[in-house]
């Protein structure tokens, strides 16, 4: 009797699952006729007026030594010189780039620190990892940084990215436990928590709109959300990518994102189109992305490879600049200066370069 | 932790024993160095062959059997032999034997997969315990690959590296394999640099030879292709000699080998006593390493390592010198020399969410993963929301892509030069110090405000100039509703109640001392949300904000943008220009 009971509830679950299935394919193929209507012309076909860009000025600067294990994260001071960096040497490091020269170096409580921001106010360092938790520093003397620091969030899983959205009092994290958390930082409580990944999230970035209330987020699940912090609700998902994504930016004019994944592509989706409007990918380009950022008119996408390369792509020609080589290993991090006027990435390989 | 208790338990051992032998000996049984069947070229002292490859031309006049034919050898690796079959038999009995002689000594030890099953019985020590856990990982990758492992191996681009491989070892389309005849000796089954760098070229849209080196370096540092004598791996575009690596040890069907596995490999390396064999000198420092580390079980370690080059013996010697470079090859990618990387290595985040970092079990988004219900759910309620979403066409999205380039461009430093130079290609920090210090406003800046209000509320001055245009016209406290309320969004949580009071009795309520024009939904939403029960939240004022803001969008910014306000500072700011020489001394 209970048998039967077992096997006819296994054999629900099958159905239900199959339904599901069927009723996820069949919005997908609806959705696909859908936009396929206002699918009218290709992104590189508008873009055919535009001159090709034959040659970008860009070449390595800076290099910056005094890690002893790989670089994890780095981040632009707002001043727009320095750069905080995040290492598997557990440490902590706040470099004058345009010097070379370390002006802190803080060691932290695990080796495992996979992220770390600037305060708006270049004040304080947010950075966390397989701590679980987000942990500001004041920017003081080294002793002090250390003494002074302070716990503000907690997950579940390790903290895989952080960001300020525009307030010292506020930091947005990313975590393998797949969700988002928004954190008062006074206080450490949580203001808002984001749940609908059901993969680890990668990277987060927030909206550079006026009301800074949107941000990204992408995630071993392949998709990229885009939430409203308000109500910690999903507002729009991006999906197309084969395999985890783990860089999520948002294009200058805010209606649109860059994408890098595991699947060796970069992609662009348009928030006001609703979907991919281009992917950046080669035959000989078979490592993973690591991180992506634009160039200030968002023409060019720089992306950081695990084949310890940099690729320059142009956005709206759907066509690579350019390659940079120079980094030895993976190439974990790339970011594009405040002002615009600079690319640091950061590495496998210990150092950290900028390029302009 | 891991004892065994039952019978099933101690069968399951056993097979997990000599999964794990087979796995981790045969190769190196398959792949042993002879000690001592090349008289001849020792007695010549150093082999010329390895040491001077002959230029490239000689190699094609020498190249004997042809490529097909040379094969073979490489295969050999791969489909072990009858031979093979029974050198793993031979390689589980010594195991058997020597778990009884080792089980009292190297209880404690790191141990090694051989006295591994001998060690779990005897303690559950945490070195056991990781042990247990490599060899579980070792036999689910040995085994044909489950899902989580074949998405890393696709993360890190290890198949696709292995379908160019395949590709370049395709008998008529791809790199010509040779046997090289040099001096005294033969060098079997290599190919040059300069032939692989022509193939990619020829086969790859790569853009120079610059990128084909690149590639060529990758699958070379992966241990796909391997210089035949040197641990550095990587390819030069030369009349160097290259050969691939037997199938059998590409990363993707690897385990991560142990140390006892590399004491072995080494110990046996000095056992040939042929110069060309000598350890490098970071090689004979892990062995003496090794030696301290694993001094309790050395005697049978150098057992094994004997066994090995015993059976190695027996080979022919082309194939042996295949085999050889190999297996060196091999331990060249798991123990790189100094100074080269180490491709093994996975990301922290990708390992941890997988378990099989030393820090933690899978997160827990793994978990939610399992749930395919939920999943699926999630899916379709995404979907759902995506259809009824009202989207605009992709030539609309596009063009308005496109113009944002057109306006942006000439600010875009990777784009267009800059007017004063970039401080990092000059070294020069006077663009940041004139931003700083001058009084002026440059025009582009000035000219960037027309762009959008976003932009011209971006920028401290352009913010400025508005509100003093807004009082002129009575309409400042628009500006001042809206800034209070991203102000407020700002400020720690213990602040945001009593500002939100302070807004609303300034800006909304009834009798506000600075009324805005807000319509009057907004208005009731925001009184709502201010008397919620649940205590009033940072977004409370964000309807009537955006209000305010589009208000201030299409009418008071517009109009900004036609005063003669706007247009006074944009021709001031040229004329100030055109004033300051050094400013045009400054190619563009």
């Amino acid at each position: 009797m209970s048998e039967s009971a077992v096997a006819s509830s296994n054999a629900n679950a099958n159905e239900k699952m199959a339904s599901l299935m069927k009723e996820a394919e069949n919005l997908k193929t609806k959705l696909e006729e859908e936009r396929q209507k206002l699918n009218d012309v290709n992104l590189s076909n508008i873009a055919e007026r535009l001159e090709q860009i034959a040659y970008v000025n860009i070449k390595p600067r800076k290099v910056l030594k005094g890690h002893q294990a790989k670089v994890l994260c780095t981040d632009w001071s707002p001043d727009k010189r320095h750069i905080i960096s995040s290492s598997q040497d557990g440490r902590l490091i706040i470099w004058d780039a345009f010097t070379t020269n370390k002006e802190h170096a803080v060691t932290m409580p695990t080796t495992w620190i996979m992220a770390c921001a600037y305060a708006p106010s270049g004040n304080f360092v947010a950075c966390g990892g397989l701590d679980n938790k987000v942990t500001v520093y004041p920017i003081t003397s080294d002793e002090e940084m250390a003494a002074k620091k302070r716990t503000v969030g907690t997950h579940t899983s390790y903290m895989s990215c952080c960001i300020y959205p525009n307030s010292d009092q506020q930091i947005l994290t990313g975590s393998g436990d797949s969700t988002c958390a928004l954190w008062d930082v006074e206080s450490g409580q949580l203001l808002q928590s984001f749940h609908g990944h059901s993969g680890d999230v990668m990277a987060i970035d927030l909206a550079p709109n006026e009301t800074g209330n949107t941000f990204v987020s992408g995630s071993c699940d392949r998709m990229a959300f885009i939430w409203d912090m308000r109500s910690g609700h999903v507002v729009q998902s991006f999906e197309g990518h084969q395999s985890d994504v783990n860089s999520v930016k948002f294009h200058p004019c805010g209606d649109a994102i860059a994408t890098g994944s595991d699947d060796s592509s970069c992609r662009l989706y348009d928030m006001r189109a609703d979907r991919e409007v281009a992917v950046f990918s080669k035959e000989s380009i078979i490592f993973g992305v690591n991180s992506v950022d634009f160039s200030v008119s968002g023409r060019l996408l720089f992306a950081g490879y695990n084949d310890y390369t940099v690729n320059l792509w142009d956005t709206l020609k759907s066509e690579r600049v350019c390659l940079l080589y120079g980094h030895e290993n993976k190439v974990s991090c790339v970011q594009v200066s405040p002002d615009g006027t600079a690319l640091s990435t950061g590495s496998w390989d210990y150092t950290i370069r900028v390029w302009a | 932790m891991v004892t065994m208790n039952s019978e099933a338990d101690k069968t399951q051992a056993t097979n997990a024993l000599a999964t794990m032998s087979s796995a981790v000996k045969s190769p190196a049984e398959s792949t042993n160095p002879s000690p001592t069947a090349t008289p001849i070229t020792t007695s010549l002292g150093m082999p010329p062959s390895l040491s001077s490859p002959p230029p490239p031309s000689a190699g094609t006049a020498a190249a004997t059997s042809g490529s097909p034919s040379s094969l073979p050898v490489i295969a050999n690796g791969n489909n072990n032999g009858p031979l093979d079959n029974s050198t793993t038999q031979n390689a589980v009995n010594l195991n058997a034997n020597s778990e009884c002689s080792t089980t009292g000594n190297t209880a404690n030890g790191p141990s090694g997969s051989v006295t591994k099953a001998a060690a779990a019985t005897a303690t559950s020590s945490p070195p056991t315990v990781k042990t247990e856990r490599v060899r579980e990982s070792a036999t689910t990758t040995a085994a044909t690959s489950d899902s989580s492992s074949s998405a890393l191996k696709s993360s890190s681009g290890l198949l696709t590296m292995e379908a160019i491989i395949e590709k370049m070892q395709a008998e008529s389309t791809g790199v010509a394999v040779r046997t090289v005849k040099a001096f005294m000796s033969k060098v079997p089954s290599v190919f040059t640099g300069a032939d692989l760098i022509a193939w990619i070229v020829k086969n790859f849209d790569v853009e120079d030879v610059t990128e084909a080196l690149h590639f060529a370096h990758l699958l070379s540092s992966h241990g796909y292709i391997f210089p035949i004598d040197d641990h550095a791996l990587t390819v030069k575009n030369d009349g160097t000699f290259y050969r691939f690596q037997t199938p059998y040890f590409w990363p993707s069907n690897c385990w991560e080998p142990e140390n006892t596995d590399y004491a072995v490999y080494l110990c046996k390396r000095t056992m040939q006593n042929k110069t060309r064999l000598e350890l490098a000198d970071y090689e004979a420092e892990n062995l003496a390493k090794l030696q301290k580390m694993f001094s309790r079980k050395w005697e049978f370690i150098f057992m094994q390592a004997e066994s090995q080059s015993k059976v190695a013996k027996k080979r022919d010697k082309l194939e042996r010198k295949v085999l050889d470079s190999q297996e060196r090859a091999f331990w060249d990618v798991h123990r790189p020399m100094p100074g080269c990387v180490n491709t093994t290595e996975i990301d922290i985040k990708k390992a941890y969410r997988r378990g099989g970092s030393s820090h933690g079990t899978g997160s827990a988004g793994a978990s939610v993963a399992k749930n395919p219900v939920e999943q699926l759910t999630r899916i379709i309620a995404l979907r759902k929301q995506k259809l009824e979403r009202r989207t605009i066409k992709v030539s609309k999205a596009a063009e308005a892509l496109v113009a944002y380039y057109d306006q942006y461009n000439e600010f875009d430093y990777f784009i267009t030069s800059p007017e004063l130079p970039n401080p990092w290609q000059t070294d020069s920090t006077e663009m940041w110090d004139t931003e700083k210090n001058s009084k002026e406003v440059p025009v582009r800046r000035v000219k960037r405000w027309a762009f959008s209000l976003r932009e011209l509320l971006n920028d401290a001055i352009g913010r400025e100039q508005f509100t003093k245009f807004l009082e002129k016209e009575y309409s400042g406290e628009n500006l001042k509703f809206w800034e209070s309320v991203q102000d407020m969004k700002a400020l720690p949580q213990s602040e945001i109640k009593e500002t939100i009071q302070q807004i609303w009795q300034e800006f909304l309520a009834p009798d506000a001392p600075c009324p805005v024009n807000v319509d009057s939904k907004s208005v009731e939403l925001a009184r709502e949300a201010v008397n919620s029960p649940n205590g009033p939240n940072r977004w409370c004022f964000d309807v009537a904000a955006s209000h305010v803001y589009h208000l201030m969008k299409s009418d008071s910014y517009s109009r900004y943008l036609r005063s003669d306000m706007y247009k006074d500072y944009l021709n001031c700011s040229r004329k100030k220009i055109k004033s300051i020489p050094n400013l045009f001394g400054v190619k563009r």
